[in-house]
């Protein structure tokens, strides 16, 4: 455990840190730190919910493509659930928590290596959100067709 | 005249035990450092099993195979297998740190996780290179088409 986590401030009352890095201090919240409030805090937020979300996700995932190692029957058995449309959608929501999680990863790594990173955090996270957005954008109907040509019984091949 | 050393001010503490191995740094840095890959890693194997062709629907064992038939994609999934679930164990580690705060709990938490990696690790590492694209107990039509029963 960490003794003095990142979001730590002394007080509110106490005097602000010099702020050479001219980080814009959230309206509400702690000033002088990018980790409470805003954008800092709800990309940080959304970042933990997905993780979450993507490790259990992924003991399902290693456990179920195992089943490769046993039969091809059985293989093919387990994978046709994730062809259904149920599972088509769920698909849909691993790719976008996937998304959210790589992009604001790379904004995390931005903050912590590139000098600049701390000042434009709030502008990274803007990016973050677009590019999710354009993935999605373009991923989300090839999903949805591929959930409607299974459900129809269209040949895969 | 005594010549008495006297310390440099201010100097920092030095810690009498011998100095540790600092994990969380590490741990911090991985996390890092093994995200850059994973990003590359994941979405190439999202594109690849759920964008190009057919995506969800035309994976089967014999797409499996005809992916293992290559060294590249086992390179691939054995890199993502270990990178992915340690990046995924370390950040539970981290919440369960956050959040568990009776100690039986967190201690509890922690070696369940470190637990269901281990074996996972082994098993999806086991499941890649003991792969046989030609199982005898195949049943007809499931192979791919480079097997001799076919």
């Amino acid at each position: 455990m960490p003794e003095n986590p990142a979001g730590t401030l002394p007080s509110p009352s106490a005097s602000t840190p010099p702020n050479k890095l001219n980080i814009k201090p959230p309206r509400r919240g702690v000033p002088g730190t990018v980790y409470r409030g805003r954008e800092g805090m709800w990309s940080w937020v959304l970042h933990r919910i997905t993780g979450v979300a993507i490790y259990f996700f992924l003991l399902v995932h290693i456990l179920d493509t195992s089943v490769v190692r046993i039969s091809p029957q059985a293989y093919n058995s387990v994978i046709s659930e994730y062809k259904t449309p149920l599972m088509g959608l769920g698909e849909l929501a691993l790719v976008i928590a996937i998304t959210y999680h790589a992009f604001n990863g790379l904004r995390i790594i931005a903050i912590d290596f590139w000098s600049g990173g701390a000042k434009h955090q709030r502008l990274l996270f803007i990016i973050v959100i677009v590019l999710w957005v354009i993935v999605i954008a373009g991923f989300a109907p090839r999903q949805i067709a591929n959930i409607i040509l299974e459900a129809q019984g269209h040949a895969s091949v | 005249m005594s010549t008495e050393t006297i310390p440099t001010p201010r100097s920092s503490f030095q810690s009498p035990r011998k100095r540790r191995v600092n994990w969380e740094k590490w741990g911090w840095l991985y996390m890092r450092i093994s995200g850059l890959f994973l990003v590359v890693l994941i979405f190439g194997h999202l594109f690849v099993n759920l964008v190009a062709g057919a995506g969800v629907r035309e994976i089967d064992f014999a797409f499996i195979a005809g992916k293992y038939a290559t060294p590249f994609w086992v390179v691939w999934d054995t890199l993502m297998l270990w990178l992915a679930l340690i990046h995924g164990a370390n950040g539970m580690r981290t919440i369960v740190n956050d959040y568990a705060h009776r100690p039986v709990l967190r201690k509890t938490l922690l070696i369940a996780i470190l637990t269901s990696t281990v074996v996972l690790l082994i098993l999806g590492t086991l499941v890649i290179y003991t792969f046989d694209p030609c199982p005898a107990n195949a049943a007809a039509g499931t192979l791919p088409t480079f097997c001799p029963a076919r």
